[in-house]
């Protein structure tokens, strides 16, 4: 059934600070491969080797400039590049689940995590219509519709070992900008992860409550601001202002010449 | 949004089959016999065609039967089931017509809305999208039921009925235009919600997160230039409802009618270009297109 539940008993999902990703891709390039290799259809490219490539991915690293505004005692506030992550939100009241006319779309009561049955899906792509954040994305050579997982055939897998047990983009994550685990409950990493740092929904007037987190990028350090020294600025004063002794004597002497 | 040629035709021919039926569900014209094979034949062309075509962008159209389960939740399987009641209500008592020459009025009635429903669950498959703002509108069903019915009466040659729909089918293609170009910038969705960075400063995309296209691209981050724009809006407005509106005050004959109805469906076909091409779906917002 395409309705939603009413209420999950768990809420997985995933935490993305923004203010330690590098923009390495690197969750791209293991979501890609884990995805392509584990559960349902491959996730296909399309001429990867000529000058039109295209492909599916469920993650995609976006790159953003952000121009502080300028103000009177910052008068050239210098731009910040913000790497951007994005992939399935799965949102609580998730649009895509709704709109889905063959029931191929759900959300499931046992962990909020969104999914596509690919054998009932008939690529007609109003899921991804309904999405507003583009998570979904319509396989070319499949035919049906493509989405991240949470990669549920690894958080529950037994086979694997216990430290691989999240989805391959955290796992795989250098720079730990990625965290996986339960909002619904208070005590959980995610959770208080997102409490202390003001974590964030993309586009929340949109109304899909997203169950993923961002957090916000940390004040910059404002070097370019005039006024503002360096902590360790009294430490690498010069502490003698006029040279004294033998070097006092020789400038004086040098000045007379 | 990308304006694909399967989906343009589909509403555009299906709409006015529909629209048709309508018509002849209420006895407009009273028909019976040949002249109403022919009718029905016409109006089941283009809502089946229309139908047909639908099913060209689907990625797996053998499984199309499984899109009339979810009628609970989805607009699009309500299309579906009640375009296949209103074909087959619509079936039999044009059948029960033409062959028997009985005429099954409440049949008839019955059909008539069930091809009235279908176009509006049509509308709402785009009024409905919060990711789209200048189809999130209850314009957006006004706009499609008021075309099918003024072509449908158009079409059935219910030329009073034509006269009084067809200029309220251009007034609300104009209001819809008109809200439709503020749509996006009133939704509050701009490049500060979709990243959340906007507390920051002014968001920009400084890079996107792959070289080459990709499907989000094709599908959603279509854009038209505001001066062709307002071309095709002339062409839609002109052919689709004035010229033959006009041509429905000059004696009628059915050289006329054939005119005022393909330049309706030219003009409809325009409107309907744009309808796709010109929205915006929010997901452009991450690639920094809008």
């Amino acid at each position: 059934m395409t309705t939603l539940p009413e209420t999950t008993n768990r809420k997985l999902g995933l935490v993305i600070d923004l203010d330690t990703c590098v923009g390495c891709h690197a969750c791209v390039i293991s979501c890609k491969g884990w995805n392509t290799e584990n559960y349902g259809a491959p996730l296909s490219d399309q001429n990867a080797y000529d000058g039109a490539a295209s492909g599916t991915f469920l993650n995609r690293v976006h790159s953003y400039e952000v121009q502080p505004l300028a103000t009177s005692e910052m008068p050239h506030p210098a731009a910040q590049l913000i790497h951007f992550p994005k992939s399935c939100l799965h949102c609580e009241d998730a649009p895509c689940v709704t709109v889905c006319p063959t029931g191929a779309s759900y959300k499931r009561v046992e962990d909020g995590i969104v999914l596509v049955n690919e054998t009932d899906c008939i690529g007609c792509g109003l899921c991804a219509w309904a999405c507003p954040y583009g998570a979904r994305e319509l396989d070319a050579a499949e035919g049906v519709m493509k989405k991240c997982t949470l990669c549920v055939d690894r958080i529950y897998n037994e086979n694997l070992p216990e430290v691989d047990r999240v989805p391959a983009c955290v796992r795989t994550c250098p720079a730990g900008a990625r965290h996986f685990g339960d909002f619904a409950d208070p005590e959980s990493n995610v959770s208080k992860l997102s409490a202390e740092r003001g974590g964030m929904s993309l586009m929340p007037e949109q109304e899909t409550k997203p169950v993923n987190r961002y957090l916000p990028p940390r004040p910059k350090d404002q070097m370019d601001q005039p006024e503002q020294i360096d902590i360790l600025a009294p430490f690498l004063e010069p502490i003698v202002e006029e040279p004294k002794g033998f070097l006092g004597w020789l400038d004086k002497a040098l000045e007379k010449i | 949004m990308h304006p694909a040629p399967s989906v343009i035709v589909f509403t555009t021919l299906s709409g006015l089959g529909f629209g048709l039926l309508f018509w002849l569900g209420f006895g407009l014209p009273d028909v019976s016999g040949w002249v109403a094979f022919v009718f029905f034949a016409i109006a089941f062309g283009l809502a089946v065609g229309g139908l047909l075509a639908s099913t060209f962008h689907l990625g797996h159209p053998e499984r199309a039967i499984k899109a009339f389960s979810q009628w609970r939740s989805s607009w699009l399987s309500r299309e579906g089931v009640a375009a296949v009641g209103a074909l087959v209500t619509m079936g039999i008592y044009a059948a029960a017509l033409i062959f028997l020459d009985v005429k099954l009025a409440p049949l008839g009635w019955i059909g008539a809305l069930l091809s009235l429903a279908t176009v509006y669950a049509t509308s709402m498959i785009y009024a409905q999208l919060k990711t789209v703002p200048r189809w999130k509108t209850s314009l957006t069903p006004a706009l499609l039921v008021s075309i099918s019915l003024a072509g449908g009466a158009l079409l059935a040659g219910q030329v009073t009925f034509a006269m009084i729909l067809l200029p309220i089918a251009a007034v609300i293609q104009v209001i819809w235009w008109v809200r439709g170009d503020g749509a996006l910038s009133e939704s509050g969705t701009d490049m500060a919600s979709a990243t959340g960075l906007g507390n920051i400063g002014q968001v920009r995309a400084f890079e996107p997160p792959h070289t080459g296209t990709n499907y989000l691209l094709r599908e959603f981050a279509f854009q038209v230039g505001r001066k062709h724009s307002m071309k095709l809006r002339a062409i839609a407005l002109g052919l689709g409802f004035i010229l033959p509106l006009l041509l429905l005050f000059v004696p009628f004959g059915h050289v006329l009618a054939f005119l005022a109805i393909l330049l309706h469906l030219i003009g409809i076909a325009a409107s309907r270009w744009l309808f796709f091409a010109e929205a915006e779906h929010v997901v452009g917002l991450y690639y920094g297109k809008r």
